[in-house]
């Protein structure tokens, strides 16, 4: 876990470290240091002791930094693999009791909608030029809609993205993505759907980002969901907008439960949607009769997976599927992948040295969609 | 006819240069339908031209015909959806062939053994292609017969009307962009028919639009690996030639094993890389002049085109 000649060990050759040296030290870099594959935590502040706590599956969760003698600076280092992008929090504890917090010397934050993580790249991590908002493409533009679903008994909300090119005479493919808020608001989904189409990776799409009220119980396998989306709000999209309102051009996509619900939905109306985007699927099962170790409310996912997993009949046609590494979840999407394959469906199937975030599902998307929805970046010859 | 097949012209044209190359004097007709809806966006191509042009306006035209003619308009969709169609099985199918053909090829094998391997794989690559130029043919065929564009009032307007503008110009230039709607657009008010014997200049998708059948590729697609795809007959101005425009870009030159796959797919047709500022001059098929040309050979060697 530790290098040679790094800028820490240089910090600490020359005892004892002063206040000086450490105010130095901490602002001509910025943490956490990346030194090739080492990198260096670092933590000051008054404490009993420190610990990393991180996501990454396989690994012990919480690591203790080592304090540099007779300073309040706290330092750990790790080794990580090329282009990896970890979540971490301090756990710092202070007279018997502990508490957690992001990095205070690091601005990188993955958020979600239950808060943030500070987030350590790896060597060689950039954040991808076609996730941020590029001035060249023109943007398309969100309309917010309401729909009463009775299978569901209430009503839905969402919004849809119309492209920038969008013209009524066209016909286009329908993209349905669930937690569609969150993909916005944190995966940076509009600016990405902006300049893919703007650099031709994917054609012009429809894109319905919904949102539940219930998520972990209406995605979880919900057979009212399955219901609302293929008999109720697809076909009333497919009569309100130009929709080419054919398996190929109706995709659906999720990530994590979102995932399952995609997976379940296509499931259960074999031939309906040709294309399916799942990231990280939480397909939660058990080969061997008994409690999934997941909790109840992975209950109804683990009774559909094992259906699932009896038989795979081909019931889409193309399928990107992708997880990231350091998440549990790895686990069953790898076990799960060379079923569908098997099937007669085109699957394509990605592994990101990365975790359970919206940072990792963003950073998927040119593969996936442009996969599933190939622009005409093969057409065009300026 | 003489012909000039040319690299990218949108920074740092040559176009000019290739003209005077042909002799062109007088009027050019444009063909920008590859821009799609930026077609009549040509100023600066008029102005390298020295402004004596005048657009087809092909694009235009084709929404025209989509607006006032209903039925043609459903007909032309059906037809699409069903090239876009057999296209997905036969990218399917290629995608198959070609992980095969690569396997065998990084086997360790007599050598002789390997050599006939080889054959084979692009043996089996070829008849899929050839299979496939057969029912885009069989489509284009179908469409034809069953909705008689010459015969339908507004389409056959517009192709006297094109005709008209031809015969007003001595030569045709015809740009790049997306292929298929240039193609489609072409092909759809019959550009070849009105173009008799004048000088043809054309980039890029222009280029590819000209030669007998239109390849698509990209080495570096957005998604891993992509294969280069047979999309339909062209113009069938420029014979033996499979063109493949923007290669810095697009086209993995350095690797010999798809090297040597272009060129042996598409054989006899020779397959020439055309890289900003090259060109190629043709006089009733015959080589005159060329600058910058790569040509992409069956040993996997690329090499710069000989001038004649």
């Amino acid at each position: 876990m530790t290098g040679e000649g790094l800028a820490i060990h240089r910090l600490m050759a020359e005892l004892p470290v002063t206040g000086e040296a450490i105010d130095s030290f901490v602002k001509s870099h910025s943490f956490p240091l990346v030194e090739g594959p080492s990198v260096t935590f670092i933590f000051r502040g008054s404490a009993d002791g420190v610990n990393l706590r991180h996501w990454i599956y396989g690994l012990e969760s919480s690591q203790p930094l080592e304090r540099v003698p007779e300073t309040d600076l706290f330092f750990a280092i790790v080794e990580l693999p090329e282009k990896s992008r970890v979540e971490y929090k301090f756990e710092v504890w202070r007279d018997g009791g502990s508490h957690w917090i992001e990095d205070p010397l690091n601005d990188n934050r993955a958020r979600d909608p239950f808060g943030a993580n500070s987030v350590a790249h790896g060597h060689g991590y950039e954040v991808p030029a076609w996730t941020l908002p590029d001035p060249e493409a023109r943007p398309g533009r969100l309309e917010p809609f309401t729909f009463n679903s009775k299978a569901l008994g209430h009503a839905q909300k969402g919004s849809i993205y119309y492209p920038a090119n969008y013209r009524k005479s066209r016909r286009y493919p329908l993209l349905v993505v669930h937690d569609g808020s969150d993909y916005i608001r944190f995966a940076g989904m509009k600016a990405v759907l902006d300049n893919l189409m703007h650099e031709r990776a994917i054609p012009d799409l429809i894109v319905c980002f919904i949102d539940s009220q219930d998520r972990l119980n209406e995605y979880a396998a919900h057979e009212a969901h399955g219901r609302f989306l293929t008999e109720e709000l697809v076909p009333d999209l497919e009569r309100r907008l130009p929709l080419e309102a054919r398996p190929q051009s109706r995709c659906l996509m999720g990530a994590s439960f979102g995932a399952v619900a995609c997976l379940a939905t296509a499931w259960q109306f074999p031939g309906f949607y040709g294309r399916l985007l799942l990231q990280s699927g939480s397909f939660a099962f058990t080969d061997i009769r008994g409690g999934s170790r997941r909790g109840p409310l992975f209950d109804p996912v683990v009774t559909f997976v094992n259906e699932l997993r009896k038989d795979v009949k081909p019931f889409s046609e193309r399928l990107f599927v992708s997880c990231g590494v350091y998440e549990s979840l790895i686990y069953e999407n790898r076990s799960l992948v060379p079923l569908l394959d098997q099937s007669g469906m085109e699957v394509h199937f990605v592994e990101a040295r990365d975790g359970h975030n919206w940072e990792n599902w963003r950073d998927r998307l040119l593969e996936g969609l442009s996969w599933l929805f190939p622009g005409p970046f093969l057409m065009v010859y300026e | 006819m003489k012909l000039a097949l040319l690299g990218q012209q949108r920074f740092d044209p040559n176009l000019k240069v290739a003209a005077k190359a042909l002799g062109v004097s007088g009027k050019v007709a444009l063909v920008t339908a590859g821009w799609q809806g930026r077609e009549e966006e040509d100023l600066d191509l008029s102005d390298h031209l020295g402004g004596q042009t005048v657009n087809l306006e092909l694009h235009r035209r084709a929404d025209e015909v989509f607006a006032q003619d209903p039925e043609f308009r459903q007909l032309y969709r059906e037809r699409q959806l069903r090239y876009r169609q057999i296209q997905d099985f036969y990218r399917i199918r290629l995608t198959s062939l070609i992980a095969t053909a690569k396997v065998i090829a990084h086997r360790s094998a007599l050598p002789a053994v390997l050599e006939d391997e080889r054959k084979t794989s692009v043996g089996a690559i070829r008849l899929l292609d050839h299979h496939h130029w057969i029912r885009c043919e069989r489509v284009r065929h179908d469409f034809i017969t069953e909705c008689d564009p010459a015969s339908r009032p507004v389409i056959a307007r517009h192709r006297a009307e094109v005709r008209d503008v031809l015969a007003d110009c001595a030569a045709v230039a015809i740009a790049g962009g997306h292929v298929a709607s240039l193609l489609n657009r072409m092909h759809l008010f019959d550009v070849a028919g009105g173009i008799g014997d004048r000088p043809v200049l054309a980039w890029s998708a222009g280029a590819m639009a000209v030669t007998e059948r239109v390849v698509v590729f990209h080495d570096y697609p957005p998604h891993g690996n992509a294969a280069p795809q047979i999309l339909d007959a062209g113009l069938g101005l420029a014979r033996g030639i499979v063109a493949l425009p923007n290669p810095t870009t697009r086209l993995a030159l350095d690797d010999e094993e798809r090297v040597m796959m272009y060129a042996r797919r598409f054989a006899p047709s020779t397959c020439l890389a055309f890289p900003r500022r090259s060109f190629l001059l043709l006089d009733e098929g015959r080589r005159i002049g060329a600058e910058g040309v790569v040509e992409l050979r069956e040993d996997g060697s690329t090499a710069k085109l000989e001038a004649a």
